[in-house]
């Protein structure tokens, strides 16, 4: 069944415990970012310690893909650099649209890897990537802060 | 009506998605499969007679001409039209912005075409469960104009409230669908004509999930404007019509001008044509509009009233199969009364997008998102629903693989 490539235990693990949810204060920034085809939404925080991402926080109106890629964006992100967390981001996005052909790096990615099946379906390829445009989107915003 | 014979002109259908899994296609509300007699007639005509229309004296233009005008002619007569009235357009929503830059055109052509143009004051309404195709196009005339857009609001059960908002004399005109891509609810049109008429406002119907399901009368409606696309009616993409009435059309300014629309052209300026060539500017459509004509015959051949009865049919098994699903809820009226095909829904604890995927795996293809109908979403308090939409070859078979795969669904996702 092609199913369960694409919902691995560990992205219905995030789903269903979401690590990192809610928005908290203080933050440095906050990104809103929407799915135009389907609706799915996302509002994203960032809170920066110097160079090091010290917080992030959200709340999601989406699928399952889109909220576990907001719980896995958490863990690795938070205590990483702003340039160490730009290579996860990249690294991430370059999986989820690579149809199927990229081979995830597990030491970058971590628990990311479970969404290399996502990668196969190029409808919900955005549904996994809202929560990660938001923190690049939030990342930028800090920087702009005065 | 045979299903089985009417499924062996649609080749697709027999087709396998997902590992072999037989293809249950619910999306037809979205776009509608094309039976094998609107793909001969599309080649037939590439192969036999293709030039560009309306220009040109030999043979194999004068032939173009005659089959493009004979599919207007067969369309018109299809929706109680006469041909002069049918304006052929790339799409639907392509039909909705030529009224509405005609209305904004109208401000400055002069002439007859004032009665058209809409200023500061000027009220457009719409409803609050149209398809974004009859709704950015309003909100972007007022911006141009500084007209305002009103709505009448969707009541819980999915009827539009008519009396959410009164008509005014400064109302110009309404615009609404005739049946809710998403809700499937069919609006009465008949008593908003009347309510149009009363203050002196023209109609204009969104016609995309009527045409292609139920008998469908322009003339008896008395609309005075309505649009619908060929995709959706077993016909090709890249071809919709635009009805106007015969005396609206030829007081009306051009939206798209060029060639083909005119009239005579000199450097210090222009006249156009008369309608409907005073719409169509550039060289059309044309195989798709054959191919459209052909999806008329062969939908004439089955009977819209079977079309439409088989369609209830189904709708009918959906809602009721649907019920017994634990923790899934229609958004749309739940009966049959004044109800097309369409049935959207969202499965408590499982978003719509999730429970696609589980539908996409067992073969079942269905709609999952805003379905172009976001207000109306927002109104209903969800983000997405799931949508099932039939067509002619929809069998209740298939209706109930949709409902085992919501049951799936839960179950994957455990809910259940």
């Amino acid at each position: 069944m092609q199913l369960e490539q694409m919902y691995q235990e560990i992205i219905l693990d995030h789903y269903r415990t979401p690590h990192g949810a809610g928005l908290r204060e203080p933050f440095d920034a906050e990104s809103f970012q929407i799915n135009p085809t389907c609706g799915d939404e996302i509002t994203l925080r960032v809170r920066m310690e110097g160079d090091v991402v010290a917080d992030v926080s959200y709340e999601t109106l989406g699928c399952s893909i889109s909220q576990a890629s907001a719980s896995v964006l958490t863990d690795l992100v938070v205590g990483k650099s702003k340039e160490d967390s730009l290579t996860v981001l990249g690294a991430f996005q370059a999986m989820a649209q690579g149809r199927g052909q990229v081979e995830p790096d597990e030491d970058v990615l971590g628990d990311g890897v479970a969404f290399a099946g996502v990668a196969r379906y190029p409808a919900r390829v955005k549904c996994a990537l809202l929560g990660w445009m938001a923190f690049k989107d939030a990342l930028v915003r800090s920087e702009e802060k005065p | 009506m045979d299903v089985t014979k009417i499924r062996a002109d649609f080749p697709i259908l027999s087709r396998t998605v997902r590992d072999g899994k037989p293809l249950v296609y619910l999306d037809s509300g979205a776009t509608s499969q094309r039976p094998r007699q609107v793909l001969d007639a599309e080649r037939a005509f590439l192969e036999q007679h293709n030039a560009a229309v309306h220009r040109g004296a030999h043979q194999l233009a004068e032939e173009a001409t005659d089959a493009y005008e004979s599919a207007r002619a067969r369309i018109a007569a299809f929706v109680g039209a006469a041909p002069d009235e049918v304006v052929f357009t790339k799409n639907a929503t392509e039909g909705v912005n030529l009224v509405a830059y005609a209305f904004s055109n109208a401000a400055t052509f002069g002439g007859e075409s004032a009665r058209f143009a809409v200023g500061p004051g000027d009220e457009i309404v719409i409803t609050e469960l149209e398809h974004h195709a009859n709704l950015v196009p309003w909100q972007e005339l007022c911006r141009r104009t500084g007209a305002t857009l009103r709505w009448y609001s969707v009541t819980d059960d999915g009827r539009v409230d008519l009396d959410s908002i009164e008509l005014t004399e400064r109302t110009k005109i309404v615009a609404f669908a005739h049946q809710s891509n998403v809700l499937g609810t069919v609006l009465p049109v008949a008593e908003l004509v009347a309510r149009a008429k009363a203050v002196g406002a023209l109609t204009l119907l969104d016609a995309c999930q009527s045409v292609p399901h139920m008998p469908v009368h322009f003339g008896e409606l008395g609309v005075d404007f309505a649009v619908f696309s060929g995709h959706k009616m077993l016909g090709p993409s890249g071809v919709g019509v635009l009805y106007g009435r015969a005396e609206l059309l030829a007081a009306m300014p051009p939206f798209l001008t060029g060639g083909s629309m005119i009239e005579m052209v000199r450097m210090e300026g222009s006249t156009y044509a008369a309608p409907p060539q005073r719409f169509e500017a550039g060289v059309p459509m044309t195989s798709q509009a054959v191919g459209l004509g052909a999806a008329v015959d062969y939908l004439t051949d089955i009977g819209m009233d079977a079309v439409h009865e088989h369609e209830l049919e189904l709708v009918d098994r959906a809602l009721a199969g649907l019920a017994e699903v634990p923790g899934v809820r229609v958004v749309g009226p739940r009966d049959l009364v004044d109800r097309g095909g369409a049935v959207a829904f969202v499965v408590d604890g499982v978003h719509a997008h999730d429970v696609g995927q589980v539908l996409d795996d067992r073969g079942v293809a269905v709609r999952v998102g805003h379905h172009c109908a976001w207000p109306l979403h927002r109104r209903f308090g969800v983000a997405a629903t799931v949508r099932a939409s039939f067509h002619v070859y929809s069998t209740p078979e298939e209706v109930d693989a949709l409902v085992e795969a919501v049951r799936a669904a839960r179950e994957f996702f455990g809910v259940s």
